[in-house]
């Protein structure tokens, strides 16, 4: 029981980089209709960031200065590399863009930091258990959700009643009425990228504490964060953030009673998810059908 | 973007028109003595590489990637569906055909057929699960299908051999009644994969002359006409993935027995990724912008990676020029050219 019990915490904390990342996805997928291969590159971006900045920042300087990097390359992405293709509207090139730059960033973090994998140091306090019978709840993985709770209440909160957030929310709806409307939507489009951007280097961070720094990391993540926004629904925010703990929990309590099939398993539910409700969970009827 | 695609589009409505246009004659002739030239090249290339810097490897490894990618072109180029997976099912072929050599019987067109089947059928049996999906959507689900496969071949170590990939299979001599055929010899194995391609590229051919590939051409340039005329269009779009994948597989299988080895790699996204790159590389509204594509892509892979430690980089800055600077394609831009001239 509580092998079970560990097996499926350990999923709830996979879970939880999922869902950032595929919130992320989801947010550009959504108003700047880019499949963002290079995704898993931001996390990585964002965990590299922290771990060389931790030194002078501190831990909760990294934690902080991280995603705010990660952000800022993401901006300079959209606007020099992705914002050219908008009047191309098959994805298909920002899809290959966005793959190369996957491509590029894993190569250059390899040269620059090492191919091996770097520890990343958190404060000794996070690092004890919260209770002794349940010894894997570590301060850290408190944090992790915790982090991970505001941030997606906070999100909610802004697209829900900012300015920005509702411009933002119609813009998936129907950009170019929000652009007659006289806002400026490459200026919405490229801070909409930032952001998803930051969640993507959020979770880097976040990541780097419980598996260690290694190059590849992203693109292990990026695939399952796929996984999240089709089992949640493509078009869904909530949707994702649910898909991510979902997939994440199944992995997790599968490895319990049959490791070997903890990587295949989120794919098996994808699956069904799509035979049984093609839009997702939580997704909207006739998007993208 | 609507109008240069139609323009531009050689294999489905152009031969039609062009027949009836006065320089017909010269063009088809022009044609024909293209084609010549093009599989008269493909048959003493053994011949003539290796005195250009090549190895007979290199030119069985591009006629491989060739078929893939041609196949994968049906879907992407002429029906319109972004398939970001088909890895899959050339990984497929490949262990198809691998445990076939291995664990059932040392016959290479046994292997082939095997690999060919078991690539094939996951693509028909998967296929409707995409064939309802436009664009994003269309891509995503590829794409993680794909990945599904890759964590079954890294997983079921004993079987698949893992993360190190399955090896110990060799690819088996001929026998065609009293005569053999030892492909274990490079350029044998080269004039095998030479009659594979040339019967991929027939079949391609034929399929994309036929009705069924006018339809896939129509769905790509305009998916909601056909609708309304009551076209079951996600019927054609299943029968493009099926095909497309059972071609990819076959190409799988020429690929693990080019090397007698496969790994979860010939199953990874990236590989998807790079079909699709060499196809645009080359020009996806041509029937052969993709070989071209394939032939600088493999060219340069293997020329980077014996050169930098950073190839990934390199290939990574191809993407991006590609997709910034080149669209189209190479034939597409000389095809655009072609036609300003005259």
């Amino acid at each position: 029981m509580q092998l079970l019990l560990f097996n499926a915490f350990n999923g709830l904390i996979q879970g939880v980089f999922y869902a950032l990342m595929a919130l992320g996805l989801a947010l550009i997928l959504s108003l700047n209709s880019v499949i963002n291969m290079a995704h898993g590159g931001f996390l990585v971006i964002g965990a590299y960031l922290a771990y060389t900045l931790a030194p002078y920042l501190g831990f909760w300087g990294a934690l902080v200065a991280g995603p705010l990097g990660a952000a800022v390359i993401g901006l300079i992405v959209e606007r020099f590399l992705v914002r050219p293709l908008y009047k191309r509207p098959d994805p298909l090139y920002t899809l290959l863009l966005t793959f190369g730059l996957a491509l590029i960033i894993e190569d250059m973090t390899r040269t620059i930091w090492g191919a091996q994998g770097l520890p990343f140091q958190i404060p000794d306090i996070l690092n004890s258990s919260v209770s002794s019978v349940l010894f894997f709840i570590t301060g850290y993985r408190v944090l992790v959700v915790g982090i991970t709770l505001l941030v997606v209440l906070g999100l909610w909160l802004m697209l829900r009643y900012t300015r920005l957030g509702i411009r933002i929310r119609a813009g998936t709806l129907d950009l170019e009425t929000v652009s007659s409307l006289g806002v400026n939507i490459y200026l919405l489009r490229a801070l909409n990228f930032a952001l998803g951007c930051m969640l993507a280097g959020l979770a880097g961070v976040l990541a780097a504490g419980i598996l260690g720094l290694t190059p590849p990391m992203g693109s292990s993540l990026i695939m399952p964060s796929f996984v999240a926004i089709i089992v949640g629904g493509v078009g869904s925010l909530v949707g994702a953030v649910f898909g991510g703990l979902i997939i994440g929990v199944a992995a997790g309590i599968t490895t319990t009673y049959f490791p070997a099939a903890s990587d295949a398993v989120i794919y098996l539910i994808m699956l069904v998810v799509l035979v049984l409700r093609p839009r997702g969970l939580l997704g909207q009827e006739g998007l993208f059908e | 973007m609507n109008a240069s695609m139609t323009g531009s589009d050689a294999a489905a409505a152009g031969e039609r028109s062009r027949a009836a246009s006065p320089t017909a004659a010269p063009r088809r002739n022009l044609r024909a003595a293209g084609a010549v030239v093009f599989w008269l090249a493909l048959v003493t290339l053994p011949l003539w590489l290796t005195h250009v810097g090549g190895y007979t490897a290199l030119g069985t490894k591009i006629l491989v990637y060739g078929i893939a990618a041609l196949a994968l072109n049906l879907l992407l180029g002429f029906t319109g569906g972004l398939s970001f997976g088909h890895a899959a099912w050339f990984g497929l072929g490949a262990y198809g055909a691998g445990m076939t050599l291995k664990y059932l019987a040392p016959s290479t067109p046994l292997a082939i057929v095997v690999g060919t089947v078991v690539g094939g059928v996951a693509a028909t049996v998967l296929g409707p699960l995409v064939m309802r999906r436009r664009g994003i959507y269309f891509a995503m689900i590829t794409i993680a299908i794909g990945q599904l496969f890759y964590f079954i071949a890294v997983r079921w170590n004993n079987v698949t051999g893992g993360e190190d990939g399955l090896a110990g299979f060799e690819r088996a001599p001929i026998h065609i009644g009293p005569w053999v055929y030892d492909v274990q010899h490079e350029t044998k194995y080269y004039y095998l994969v030479l009659v594979c391609f040339a019967i991929a590229v027939v079949i391609m051919k034929l399929l994309l002359a036929s009705p069924l590939g006018h339809t896939w051409v129509a769905i790509r340039e305009n998916r909601r006409r056909l609708q309304f005329l009551g076209v079951r269009i996600d019927l054609y779009i299943w029968a493009a993935f099926a095909i497309s994948g059972t071609l990819t597989a076959l190409a799988g299988t020429l690929n693990a027995m080019l090397f007698n080895f496969t790994s979860p790699q010939d199953l990874h996204w990236i590989l998807s990724g790079n079909f699709v790159i060499m196809i645009v590389l080359g020009g996806m509204r041509k029937f052969w912008g993709p070989l071209i594509g394939v032939a600088i892509f493999v060219v340069a892979q293997d020329y980077l990676s014996s050169v930098t430690d950073n190839w990934m980089t390199a290939i990574g800055l191809l993407f991006v020029l590609i997709v910034l600077l080149f669209p189209k394609g190479l034939l597409g831009m000389l095809g655009r050219r072609g036609k300003e001239a005259a």
